[in-house]
């Protein structure tokens, strides 16, 4: 449905008209007055069922609102009926880009409201996890926004890039995609030799790879020009509509929960918090490069530190027995029983855990009663509220700068929609 | 950090704090949250406070939700996850909602960021917070008549009642 009508000053009424139903308005004088375009929620350009209803002024874009909801699944319902680790499945179709993020964040939550915690070695894995999340959603993030404004060679190499994580993932988890690779208090399995050979010759090579996508960009006159100065958003706004993550700190807010409330053991671990004043889109470019660039050097320390033990901690009634125990010992099977029909039963209270994930501040608020299933659970999805800040982006630019935009703030519908 | 938000707290509006829970099932690894209840009618002011004393500074609304409680009375809360950028703390500050009196005041004034977060929670729950801008249902289409995310909301959702678009 691509419409195009102008109106006799009343863009409310084809607002409304949208609302209702798709139609196609017509009107008499055509060259008068404002146009309302409707962008989405099937087009190619916005990442997702995102869609857009921009009122423009010639190619000048004087208004925008945002229509969610039509990747909408209930996943805060569905959490209601399922124990604990059911929904683990769940978590990686929210941010799809970066499934293993969405793992360790919702385990982390639910190992906090149980008050247990994984052993050393599960603990490295995980943030080896969370960053290759963190490098797979960044690339995809190069490679769309590069296309976006006309780049496609990026396109290739960032997805080139991205399979070979997936490769990674493959080797350390099974699945390429929906990983599904925690569990409470600890992680599925061990991460074997061939895995951590995979991913140390992956981080050797990303660093090259990613200079040559900054020459090739960041010396591209089309690109700086599409980039500079488009989609702005100053600091004081950034942090009033709830923004956070990599465009947080591209509008020149030193904020990262990995340095600011530590988890896992990013303590232990020597990184630098990328930030950038601008506020553009050129400034989230610089901002996530640099971001990857951390990420491979978390990689790498955490590849070196990485201790030698158990991967799940020793709390029977909390935490799944091993499958190769399942299979030859009474105990964990009368374990593996009682969690799989009974679910863990954490003490009632509610307990909120965030990490740093690629988009921002993910985060999960349980409610828990005591029962095998939480009461409440609420997702804190930082692309919605990341999304919220589009309209203040887009107001005043360019209809043709509305694609660059969407590409620079890197929404992933299956989370802001939940 | 948490001592002197409570010092502040209690100090400017001692008797609208009705509850501070601080949940932890294990104090030794992990810090605890800080959950305030405070009375439905001071909530803007205390908010107010928060976000502009200079000491505290609560400036970012990282989340809002509403929770089913389902109680006979005072069965909704609302919740508000609101972060200090200056002193890396978090705070939760919760008010009790009726169901015979839905009705919460908007934050939208204070923090920007409620907008969408208002507009969620009363798309899941109906309730209803007084002076938002646009409360609008951002999930469910608008003509759905029920509240998803309430207790007795039914898992398989109800027959019919998102209609297939016309023709």
């Amino acid at each position: 449905m691509s419409l195009s009508a102008r109106s006799q000053g009343s863009p409310d009424k084809i607002l409304k008209a949208l609302e209702d139903q798709d139609t196609t308005l017509t009107f008499e004088d055509a060259l008068e007055n404002e146009m309302v375009l409707n962008m989405g929620p099937q087009h190619p350009a916005t990442h997702g069922v995102l869609r857009l209803l921009i009122r423009l002024d010639g190619e000048t874009i004087l208004g925008c609102v945002p229509d969610l909801g039509y990747l909408h699944r209930g996943y805060e319902k569905l959490a209601e009926n399922m124990n604990y680790h059911e929904y683990i499945t769940h978590t990686d179709r929210l941010d799809y880009l970066s499934p293993l993020a969405n793992n360790v964040a919702y385990v982390l939550a639910v190992e906090k409201l149980c008050g247990i915690e994984a052993p050393p070695r599960a603990q490295y894995i995980r943030v080896i996890c969370a960053e290759l999340a963190r490098l797979a959603s960044h690339l995809v993030w190069m490679g769309t926004m590069a296309m976006d404004v006309g780049a496609l060679t990026v396109l290739l190499w960032g997805f080139r890039e991205r399979e070979k994580i997936q490769d990674i993932w493959d080797i350390l988890t099974g699945v390429r995609f929906t990983t599904s690779f925690t569990r409470v208090g600890g992680i599925a399995h061990d991460m074997t030799d061939e895995a951590v050979a995979a991913t140390k010759a992956f981080i050797d090579q990303l660093p090259d790879k990613l200079e040559e996508v900054e020459k090739l960009l960041l010396r591209n006159r089309i690109f700086i020009r599409r980039c500079e100065g488009v989609g702005c958003v100053s600091r004081e706004q950034a942090i009033a509509m709830g923004m956070t993550g990599p465009i947080l700190r591209a509008s020149g807010v030193d904020h990262d929960l990995r340095r600011d409330q530590p988890y896992l053991v990013y303590r232990e671990l020597d990184f630098e918090i990328p930030v950038h004043p601008d506020g553009d889109s050129l400034a989230r470019f610089y901002v996530r490069m640099e971001e990857m660039k951390e990420s491979v050097r978390i990689i790498r320390q955490a590849l070196e530190k990485l201790p030698s033990g158990p991967v799940r901690a020793n709390d029977p009634k909390r935490v799944l027995p091993l499958k190769e125990r399942v299979y030859s010992k009474m105990e964990e099977l009368i374990n593996d029983f009682m969690l799989i029909n009974f679910g863990i039963n954490p003490p009632a209270g509610e307990c909120y855990h965030a990490i740093e994930g690629s988009k921002g501040e993910l985060g999960f608020y349980i409610v828990s009663r005591g029962e095998g299933r939480p009461w409440r659970l609420k997702i804190r999805a930082p692309s919605f509220c990341n999304l919220q800040a589009l309209p203040i982006m887009l107001k005043g630019g360019m209809v043709s700068d509305v694609v660059a935009v969407i590409g620079s703030v890197d929404p992933v519908m299956g989370e802001a929609d939940k | 950090m948490k001592d002197r938000v409570l010092e502040k707290l209690s100090k400017k509006f001692k008797t609208s704090i009705l509850a501070v829970e601080e949940f932890a099932a294990n104090p030794k690894l992990y810090a605890t949250d800080l959950v305030v209840t405070v009375k439905k009618s001071d909530l803007i002011s205390i908010c107010e406070f928060l976000c502009s004393d200079a000491e505290l500074r609560f400036d970012s609304l990282r989340d809002l939700m509403g929770i089913d409680q389902y109680l006979p009375e005072d069965r909704y809360e609302v919740v508000y996850n609101i972060y200090s950028l200056r002193n890396n703390f978090r705070l939760f500050l919760k008010v009790k909602v009726d169901e015979h009196d839905l009705k919460v005041p908007t934050v939208v004034g204070i923090w920007p960021a409620a907008n969408w977060l208002e507009r969620e929670a009363y798309d899941m729950y109906g309730l209803v917070f007084e002076g938002h801008p646009d409360l609008r249902r951002i999930y469910m289409p608008e003509e759905f008549e029920y509240f998803p995310l309430r207790k007795e909301f039914p898992l398989m959702g109800i027959p019919g009642s998102l209609p297939l678009p016309k023709k």
